[in-house]
């Protein structure tokens, strides 16, 4: 087969041509980076190219083959890492000054996982610096342009991973989701984007920015991909306290199971109001595609979800005011002179860190500091515990909840810019499953003129099979996958 | 309206967080932060009497592992990291007065 034309499979297809012999491990390597050398210009979804790396691990691929060894599940898969998970060796900055030049010294437990399954790793994706953005706007060394309209978010904080996905240049992208940040640039760039439980997977070697709510998920252009990867970085992890112990269930197994008699809860308020019109009627559609499938439609109620932005911008903020304290220029990172040490700190902060994380530093050491914890910190963390009850509630009379993933398709770049609330409320119909710490994904379901819809099915906790059985029954019964955007491959 | 955060709170609030602003960072940030807490303060309006704050979103009990040591990352990986090292440790400035 044609090199080049491999780019256009999925990672199972891949993965499986490889394994044959039909392409090499090396030639699939080869094409991805040129690909990435001829549209990146275009997207900025990297910020580094690993050429090197990901050359020796396709050769090592190649080699285990020819001696006949049993390939991995991702033998040959052209994967992009965001900027935020540590590959030894490589680069690892979260798209801040304030990490400029740093070399992880270790792997990130998925990194270690992927390696494992054979996949190459390409390179690391630009993202919204530290996470925190929806437009990868925020990304210290430029934004990523969405392949679908390059004057377009290619949404965030993972919007590089997403447009490298959505472009081609690789099959899988791994991003990390604090509030949205994977599941919302999948809604932008019509990808399948997934987050799995809180606890799903090892957040080892994630650097972190809000660590209640942070876990990392996949990019993939089919849900058979999406399984396939969160198989394989799955599993528990000791150095991780919030690893869940549990055995990781065969994710390709479950996309058999019929959607028949399946409980789709909808919210029928959140569909009338808050979304614009194109994505309502896109999820309308969906809710009869799903009714033709054999699946019970029915109305559920999340009344809390409406708290859930407020919640979630004191509940975030607080704890990476929290995590970030460790960017001082002592250890790693560039350091700004000064006088004395509390000056060099106060510096190199400022000068490291961009606007949007300052203002996210100080919102959070504001909300937790004396004389405002009660009213915004435990009062955020008590209107989590409400929200997670009226999943519960939801639960006990449906198996998965559908909403749309943003309320518009990918806005101008620039648009929101100037307001950092209107760019909080892009994630109104993310942040309530993040919040709950239950699995959630993004699958296309239509389009708005030229730019993908995406909806949201979110599941009970650890039900990660359910979630990618529906998605997955859901994508075979439409043709959105096979439409691709005019930059791809 | 009342002021939720004053242009001398956001300079408390800077100092807390080791980030040296500017007169007209503070300003800019005062506006930002007002805009914010004004929007938050719906939350005032949720019921929460009786609620239990979430402490972790998915209810596990504390691991435990093994007390056995394990290789760390060489003192050579830590430090080539570092903007400043000396004699095997991070070079920082001085942190106690005097000598």
């Amino acid at each position: 087969m044609l090199a080049n034309d491999v780019l256009k499979k999925s990672a199972s297809e891949i993965a499986a041509h490889v394994s044959k012999g039909d392409v090499s491990a090396v030639e699939v390597a080869r094409a991805s980076l040129a690909a990435i050398a001829k549209n990146d210009p275009k997207l900025h979804a990297f910020l580094y190219v690993d050429a090197e790396g990901a050359l020796a691990s396709a050769t090592a691929v190649d080699r285990a083959r020819a001696a006949g060894e049993t390939l991995g599940p991702l033998a040959g898969v052209p994967v992009a890492l965001k900027d935020n998970l540590c590959a030894r060796g490589t680069p690892t900055t979260c798209a801040s000054k304030i990490l400029e030049g740093w070399i992880a010294p270790y792997d990130a437990d998925v990194v270690t996982r992927l390696r494992a399954a054979g996949a190459t790793l390409v390179g690391k994706a630009n993202m919204d610096e530290f996470a925190m953005g929806s437009s990868n706007e925020n990304s210290a060394y430029g934004n990523v342009h969405n392949p679908w309209d390059v004057t377009r978010a290619p949404g965030g904080s993972s919007g590089g991973s997403a447009a490298a996905v959505a472009s081609g240049v690789a099959a899988v992208a791994l991003g990390s989701d604090t509030g949205g940040s994977v599941r919302q640039p999948g809604s932008f760039t019509g990808t399948v984007a997934f987050k799995p439980t809180y606890g799903r997977v090892s957040r080892y070697g994630l650097i972190a920015f809000a660590s209640s709510l942070d876990q990392i998920g996949p990019f993939t252009r089919t849900v058979r991909d999406a399984a396939r990867v969160t198989r394989v970085i799955s599993g528990h992890d000791g150095r991780d306290a919030t690893s869940a112990d549990l055995a990781v269930p065969d994710y390709e197994a479950a996309l058999g199971r019929s959607p028949k008699g399946v409980r789709v809860g909808v919210v029928r308020s959140a569909l009338a109001q808050g979304c614009d019109a194109a994505v309502q009627s896109a999820m309308l559609a969906a809710i009869e595609t799903l009714r033709c499938l054999g699946c019970a439609i029915v109305d559920v109620e999340l009344p809390t979800a409406e708290h859930a932005v407020s919640a979630y911008y004191i509940v975030a903020p607080a704890e990476c005011s929290s995590n970030l304290a460790r960017f001082d220029g002592m250890r790693y990172g560039p350091r700004a002179a000064g006088t004395d040490l509390t000056e060099v700190y106060g510096k190199t902060r400022a000068t490291g860190f961009g606007p949007e994380v300052k203002r996210r530093i100080m919102l959070g050491t504001y909300v937790l500091s004396a004389g405002y914890y009660d009213a915004y910190y435990a009062k955020a963390q008590k209107a989590r515990t409400l929200i997670a009850r009226d999943y519960a509630k939801a639960f006990e009379t449906c198996d998965l909840v559908l909403s749309p993933t943003s309320p518009s398709a990918a806005f101008p770049l620039g648009s929101r810019t100037k307001d950092p609330l209107a760019m909080y409320l892009a994630d109104i119909y993310t942040l309530p499953p993040s919040l709950a710490g239950l699995p959630a994904i993004n699958v296309p379901c239509g389009f708005d003129g030229e730019l993908p819809v995406g909806l949201q099915l979110t599941g009970k906790a650890f039900d990660e099979e359910g979630v990618l059985a529906l998605a997955h029954a859901y994508e075979q019964a439409c043709s959105w996958k096979d439409r691709h955007p005019p930059i791809f491959g | 309206m009342t002021t939720r955060i004053s242009e001398k709170e956001v300079e408390h609030v800077a100092r807390l967080a080791r980030l040296a602003l500017g007169p007209d960072d503070v300003k800019k940030m005062q506006g930002e932060l007002e805009g914010i807490l004004a929007f938050m303060a719906t939350l005032e309006k949720l019921d929460t009497n009786g609620v239990p704050p979430t402490t972790h979103s998915i209810a596990m009990s504390v691991p435990l592992r093994a007390d056995k040591p394990v290789q760390s990352l060489s003192r050579h990986e830590v430090l080539a990291a570092a903007a400043k090292s000396e004699a095997g440790a991070f070079a920082v400035p001085k942190v106690l007065d005097g000598e």
